[in-house]
């Protein structure tokens, strides 16, 4: 057991000098890791060269994280409205009118038709609205979003399905992940991370933000931008909206409108020719241009109402048909309003409000003083149990720090190649690791003195310390491995952090406390034959 | 040179002895701290509680609590817990959860921005809502309870069922008085501090493991002695292993206590009081509480003896 062969120390000495080369690239900034990545000579495979660092995380770098969720009733409201639109068409291409128009339902519509004729042309039209939803895993599902109802005399109903309702919430947070990775990168962040959460969530981490509240405002506007026409006051087929112009107060609108935000080929911000007041200029695409040339034609006169998230931003007189396809929008903006929309017209709509269930934010000098803390502590950590094991076991407490060392080494090596997230907890594991890996060294130890007690040699005390401190070290670090994994997998962000640091020192201690340290020995013991215990 | 040895070799105490005295205590206290804990309750973070919290740092390093308490009270959202700390003009404010569902907390955190940002820096917002800290009880709470299983399983596999049962009842005893020092001192009660239970949890078996193995050896080489004896005998020959161990992660916690920092600081206390919970709970009730669980010297599972690596003699 004392005897090490050649090939197993270099082996060994070899699996920890990478482990060390590793977690190099994490002690170096962006630009020291690009400029090394740089100069290595062409005939050196990349692969060679370690590149991959420790993320720091929002908390010690100091960031937003923003929980955004899909917002139900919003998003079936929308659907529903959508779905009403398409039964309309539908009653319009094969001429049925309903009694009692179209009456909206929670999760769909319905429709009454006692004509037995018009019934018949209708209702396979109206099945055709139920698509078939295809799984990406599976396929054809055979699930269709919409369910037609109908009893011969009664109302005919389509009602959304649940696979249908969660079809459109992936569908929705899909689209909403493109349009808010639009926005954020306007804003010229680095490294945003966006990404989908459970069914209905997405999570927005943004590192490095000087100002959070202007992020918040960005990922929480739906941006939905219409360009309707205000109504007579009194006319049944209009909405009633708040108006920037009349001072909040409310103003009918035409429920029809003419051309959507969707039409929108850019958006600038910029000032007004006259006033200098901020505005926003717009192009459309060609088919908003049409759309918009017709409408303003068929209105001169009229005022318009631009209408931004429900609410009427500006309303001004149409003095003559805009048929060129660009236009401003005026709304008394400042320059960083003004700013702001020009990039969510440009990002586009999301397709439904978004609900801010969770910010954490932290300040960059809160981040800086976090990690000074925790060098700190960590070197504070290090000295006192270093210096604790080498008055208690001398030349053997000297192999234990060395052992102790590579060992933090080693984790910061596993967590550059797994380019894992090291937070303010994941800090504190590191600490608290650095305390409870000496444990094995001393089970070790503390059993090699007392099979020398009993009246061993010391070669075959050594020999039974190792042996029989193996099963209680596997046993300890075992119950310490479980509880580290279920926090792994059961916390998120900073705790995660944690539970990776420890799961990763338990990996390492094994390896470092029983093989270096014993191998530590078997050197010692070949070169200097000693005759007793050094402690 | 001569070393350090902090606790001497070849001890004969005997610690059975102190159970009268060790498990009244603990049952006192176990008492106290579930009477605490029922009447006093944690003080839950907004992880768990939902709200808002915030950190402000005044730019003229000197803040004006009286004032930040009185405005941040002005506001209309419920009653604001506003406190000093460090001494370079930090204020904390917490916010209770709003009513209006998710979307009505971000107001707390505009409204804040705009009263304050002239002259105090954010060093910190946290907004929770109802949902979401409903979730993160759900989660944390499940945490707790499978890990405690999963332990339970472990030991049941790997130990007999006596003393399995003898390291649940230590590993119980410590989280309960774990979640007394986070009631007793007010700390606040968030998502690290499940982390520091498990981490609690799994240090208490540690310890209680290391003695139960001894524990485990020894039956098999004395057949017959009485169990007061052979505990006493476990424990007396890992004593100087429990002690070093537990003054090194004594000493590494005490660092994370001094230098961590303060988002830290609560944390580190909890598992710096951990440590001496979890060697205390392992010599003085979870080895000795084995008297009363009957442990049957000689009439011994095989299957269990053999998953031991036998000794090379």
């Amino acid at each position: 057991m004392l005897r090490f062969s050649t090939s197993k120390i270099v082996g060994t000495l070899a699996i920890v000098l990478i482990g060390l080369l590793l977690a190099v690239p994490s002690m170096l900034t962006r630009e020291q890791r690009d400029g090394l990545k740089a100069s290595v000579p062409g005939w050196v495979p990349s692969w060679l060269v370690p590149t991959r660092a420790i993320v720091l995380g929002l908390d010690l770098q100091g960031g937003s994280h923003v929980l955004l969720e899909v917002d139900m009733p919003d998003l079936m409201r929308a659907q529903t409205v959508q779905l009403r639109d398409d039964v309309r068409r539908v009653l319009r291409e094969t001429s049925v009118s309903p009694e009692g128009g179209i009456q909206t339902l929670p999760r769909g519509v319905q429709l009454r038709v006692s004509d037995p004729n018009a019934r018949a042309r209708l209702l396979p039209k109206l099945r055709e609205l139920s698509q078939p939803i295809s799984n990406a895993i599976l396929g054809q599902t055979g699930a269709r979003t919409l369910d037609l109802n109908e009893q011969p005399d009664g109302p005919i109903q389509l009602v959304f399905t649940d696979q249908g309702v969660n079809e459109r919430v992936r569908r929705a947070v899909d689209q909403a992940i493109e349009v808010l990775r639009r926005r954020i990168d306007a804003l010229g962040t680095t490294e945003p991370s966006i990404q989908r959460q459970g069914a209905d969530r997405i999570l927005v981490q943004v590192p490095g933000l000087q100002d959070p509240q202007r992020l918040k405002e960005i990922l929480g506007k739906t941006a939905k931008l219409e360009f309707r026409m205000l109504a007579e006051p009194g006319s049944s087929d209009a909405d009633l909206l708040p108006s920037r112009d009349a001072n909040g107060q409310r103003v009918p609108v035409e429920r029809r409108v003419m051309v959507e935000g969707g039409d929108l080929t850019d958006a600038q911000p910029g000032f007004d020719s006259r006033t200098s007041e901020p505005i926003v200029n717009f192009r459309f695409n060609l088919r908003g241009a049409q759309r918009f040339g017709q409408a303003t034609t068929e209105n001169v006169g009229r005022p318009m109402a631009i209408v931004l998230d429900n609410e009427v931003i500006s309303s001004p007189r149409i003095l003559q048909p805009i048929t060129g396809g660009s236009g401003q929008i005026s709304g008394r903006f400042t320059v960083q309003q003004a700013n702001d929309l020009a990039v969510l017209l440009r990002a586009g709509a999301l397709p439904a409000k978004l609900t801010i269930v969770e910010e954490r934010t932290v300040g960059p000098g809160l981040g800086r003083d976090s990690i000074e803390a925790g060098k700190m502590a960590t070197l504070v950590a290090t000295a006192l149990v270093v210096a604790f094991m080498f008055a208690t076991y001398g030349l053997f407490g000297l192999f234990a720090n060395i052992a102790l060392l590579i060992h933090v080494g080693l984790i910061f090596g596993l967590m550059s190649v797994l380019e894992a997230t090291l937070t303010l907890p994941g800090i504190a594991g590191i600490v608290l690791t650095i305390g409870t890996a000496v444990d094995s060294n001393v089970l070790i130890y503390e059993r090699i003195r007392e099979e020398a007690h009993a009246g061993r040699s010391i070669v075959s005390a050594i020999q039974a310390g190792f042996e029989r401190a193996f099963a209680t070290i596997i046993d300890s670090n075992s119950t310490m491995a479980i509880a580290a994994l279920i926090l792994f997998f059961l916390g998120s962000g900073p705790v995660r952090g944690f539970a990776v640091v420890f799961v990763l020192g338990i990996l390492t201690t094994v390896i470092t406390a029983v093989t270096m340290t014993r191998m530590m020995i078997a050197l010692w013991y070949r070169w200097a034959r000693p005759k007793a215990l050094p402690f | 040179m001569r070393l350090l040895r902090l606790w001497p070799d070849g001890t004969k105490f005997d610690f059975m002895r102190f159970r009268r005295l060790s498990f009244p205590f603990s049952a006192l206290l176990s008492i106290a701290t579930i009477v605490v804990f029922l009447t006093m309750g944690l003080n839950f973070g907004v992880d768990f509680k939902g709200g808002t919290l915030m950190e402000l740092q005044a730019k003229s390093a000197q803040a004006d609590v009286a004032k930040v308490r009185q405005t941040a009270n002005s506001f209309g959202f419920g009653e604001v817990e506003v406190q000093e700390f460090g001494n370079a003009g930090g204020v904390s404010l917490r916010f209770p959860v709003q009513p209006g569902g998710e979307a009505a907390q971000s107001a707390v955190v505009q409204k804040t921005r705009e009263a304050f940002g002239a002259d105090y820096t954010f060093s910190r917002v946290e907004t929770v809502g109802p949902r979401v800290s409903g979730e993160l009880v759900q989660s944390g709470t499940i945490g707790v309870i499978l890990s405690v299983l999963a332990v339970m399983l472990y030991l049941w596999f790997r130990f007999e069922q006596e003393l399995a049962l003898g390291a649940i009842i230590g590993t119980l005893h410590d989280i309960v008085l774990a979640l007394g020092f986070f009631v007793i001192t007010r700390h606040e009660f968030n998502m690290t501090s499940i982390a520091a239970i498990l981490t609690i949890v799994g240090y208490s078996l540690n310890e209680t493991v290391v003695v139960f193995d001894r524990t485990r050896e020894l039956m098999r080489r004395y057949k017959s002695i009485p169990t007061e004896e052979l505990l006493n005998l476990s424990i007396n020959s890992t004593m100087s292993r429990t002690v070093m161990t537990a003054t090194a992660a004594f000493l590494s916690l005490l660092a994370l206590v001094l230098f961590g920092g303060r988002a830290i600081e609560g944390f580190a206390q909890v598992m710096l009081c951990g440590v001496v919970i979890c060697t205390y709970s392992a010599i003085f009730i979870s080895t000795p509480v084995l008297i009363y669980i009957g442990l049957r010297v000689g009439a011994r599972d095989p299957t269990k003896r053999a998953a031991l690596p036998q000794a090379a003699e």
